[in-house]
């Protein structure tokens, strides 16, 4: 029973992060339909750009809330202002081409991030820019103390506030995406971005800002994980961002409460099956999961079936 | 007399190619055979891989899995014969003998993986299938790191050293004609239309399941028989060896020469190929630069460098008439259609 508690607090926390960067995934492919491969690199971006934000504050130095927000606050803009770059030089140009071509760019996006932080570091003093490929340890930004116990089930604090901080994200965007204007434009444009422009949306400013709002939240992700799990390198994107992408499939891409309950149902799927049978096959359940929702129910857990018309 | 021709059209790619590239290596020194080696595994990769991503234009990403089922089934095979001496045959000709048999299990095992991932993943679409393939190649890495029988993560060392040059070449012109012969062929024109518009295809009775997941099993087979080339030139088989990353550098070769170009992928091969070598001294900053070079290469030039063209259609003069840009008899195929316009999906409103 214990074990069983205690694979529900994992899961949930892993859940919760797949759940945030899924969140980024879903709102880009819902306006552009577009496969942002890219996300998973700039969820890690957001951790470097958390990592030294926070030695440059001194937050790492003296831990505290107002000093955490901070860091939060400006690896979420770090990461907004890449992801606008990304859209208006990368996929922009790109945007009336075939899909295939988009899709390739994201990937070529996705591997100069990875390898671009890889390499040796230019900028040495005070922090070191690009990190290199060797791990770096994250901070922590707060004091927390003890884990908390409960029914003999450790559950760190960290945890709880990511949930805390995640949810309230979570809620932000859905009133954000169903109760104001910009939400309405991107709900819009997403539906149809020929007839919303010709209806007076500007449609590409729309885009620009749904980027810079999904990798915002990847960039609040990358550093609830940081702060969880504390091991940053720049290849970590790669499979969690593949893994969100997943869990936004599973709930049903393009849905916003999808990809919430998406991530946590990938998150306690993955953590009960590697923890009851072996945990080496870890990678693999997120895309067998993959396969059999592509399989089963297509459209997702959330999704609304699209009829082929010629 | 048609009968001889038809033979003499398949000895001769490589009756003209073997002599080239064994007159390669006599004139390049020793210690280049391996990048040689990597020039032709490639090509093997590439123009296979161009036939589900630029002939049939399904999106795989998932190459370097089927690579790994053959370089371990391979391997398997030598290993397990190894020391094992063939009853009335000198030494050398049993260890090639292994080794073809070694190099035809790997086809099919590959093959067979790549049905088994072809026939549910090819009912889904564009991106779908990229990540449906991304996925399968990854469970096929994760699956041999945890199997003891093919020696988890530190994978299998100690190949016997039976590829060489006359293997390598005798499999790329093999990978090539295939190709080739395919693109010319009643197959071909169904894997073309396809492309063009799969609705229509399928409205004009293609049955595009079937010829998506042909295309697919052809095309794992011949990156088996990559895998089972390449274990024995460097006598060693790892998991590392078949990531995602090498599905993309495969991916990377078959855009930058054309989506749907024989001769685009081959030229592309060989120069990445040889380029990347290169620039191993600059370890770090090639895949910064292969990055860089997709995205550059996708913004100014999205169709490749050679588009669906072969490398003689470039030619300024070259026989007339040749209305389509795949060659062959004019008078099959249906009257018509424009196999070059390019598609765009976003007209079509941008479903998976």
């Amino acid at each position: 029973m214990t074990e069983f508690l205690q694979h529900l607090v994992n899961g949930l926390s892993l859940g919760t992060i797949y759940a945030l960067i899924a969140l980024g995934y879903t709102m880009v492919y819902g306006v552009l339909k577009l496969i942002n491969f890219a996300h998973g690199d700039v969820y890690m971006v957001g951790a470097f750009a958390g990592y030294y934000l926070g030695s440059v504050t001194g937050t790492d130095r003296a831990p505290g809330m107002v000093g955490a927000a901070l860091v939060t606050l400006g690896a979420m803009a770090v990461c907004g202002a890449l992801g606008y770059v990304i859209e208006r030089f990368a996929y922009r140009p790109l945007r009336n081409r075939a899909r295939l071509t988009a899709l390739i760019t994201a990937i070529g996006v996705s591997f100069l991030l990875e390898y671009g932080f890889q390499l040796s570091p230019i900028v040495r003093t005070p922090v070191e820019f690009p990190p290199g490929p060797s791990p770096r340890f994250f901070p922590a930004l707060l004091e927390l103390g003890e884990p908390l116990t409960f029914l003999g089930v450790t559950v760190p604090r960290i945890d709880l506030l990511g949930l805390v901080v995640a949810l309230v994200l979570m809620i932000g965007l859905q009133l954000i995406v169903y109760r104001t204007r910009f939400g309405m434009a991107m709900r819009a444009a997403s539906f149809d971005p020929q007839v919303a422009g010709l209806m007076g949306i500007p449609v590409n400013r729309i885009i620009s800002w749904t980027f810079v709002l999904g990798s915002a939240l990847a960039a609040a992700a990358g550093i609830i994980n940081a702060s969880s799990r504390p091991k940053i390198e720049p290849l970590f994107g790669l499979m969690s961002g593949l893994k969100a992408f997943v869990a936004a499939v599973l709930g049903g891409i393009g849905s916003v409460p999808g990809a919430m309950v998406g991530g946590l149902v990938l998150g306690l799927t993955e953590e009960y099956v590697a923890g009851y049978t072996s945990s080496q096959y870890r990678d693999a359940i997120a895309f067998t999961v993959l396969i059999l929702v592509l399989l089963v129910r297509p459209e997702g857990l959330f999704g609304r079936a699209t009829v082929e018309k010629v | 007399m048609a009968r001889a021709r038809a033979v003499l059209r398949s000895v001769l790619p490589f009756l003209v190619g073997l002599p080239i590239l064994l007159g390669v290596q006599a004139l390049s020194p020793p210690d280049y055979t391996l990048i040689l080696v990597n020039v032709g595994v490639n090509v093997i990769l590439a123009v296979s891989l161009n036939v589900v991503n630029g002939f049939t234009g399904q999106f795989s990403l998932g190459h370097a899995g089927f690579m790994a089922v053959g370089a371990y089934t391979a391997a398997k095979i030598t290993l397990a014969f190894s020391g094992v001496q063939l009853a009335f045959v000198p030494e050398a000709v049993s260890d090639q003998l292994v080794f073809a048999l070694a190099l035809a299990a790997s086809m099919v095992t590959a093959a067979a993986a790549g049905f088994l991932v072809g026939m549910p993943s090819l009912r889904l679409r564009g991106d779908y299938l990229a990540i449906v393939t991304l996925g399968f190649g990854e469970i096929i890495r994760s699956v041999i790191e945890n199997m003891k029988f093919l020696g988890q993560a530190t994978g299998l060392s100690g190949l016997p050293p039976y590829t060489n040059i006359a293997w390598v070449g005798v499999s790329a012109i093999a990978t090539v004609v295939m190709a080739r012969r395919l693109a010319v062929s009643t197959q071909g024109r169904a894997l073309f239309a396809i492309r063009e518009d799969e609705v229509a295809a399928e409205a004009m009775g293609v049955d595009t399941t079937g010829y998506k997941v042909r295309a697919f099993v052809i095309s794992s087979a011949y990156a088996g028989l990559a895998g089972g080339l390449i274990a024995h030139a460097i006598l060693l088989t790892t998991p590392r060896m078949f990531t995602f990353v090498r599905s993309i550098e495969v991916v990377v070769m078959v855009v930058l020469g054309g989506l749907g170009s024989i001769t685009g992928s081959v030229v592309a091969a060989v120069v990445l190929t040889v380029a990347l070598e290169g620039l191993r001294e600059f370890q770090q900053y090639r895949m910064v630069a292969y990055a860089a070079g997709l995205i550059v290469l996708m913004l100014l030039r999205p169709q490749g460098i050679f588009g669906t063209r072969e490398l003689w259609d470039l030619a300024p003069f070259r026989r007339l008439p040749r209305p389509r840009p795949f060659g062959g008899r004019a008078s099959t195929g249906p009257e018509g259609a424009s196999p070059t316009a390019v598609r765009d999906d976003s007209t079509h409103g941008g479903r998976p």
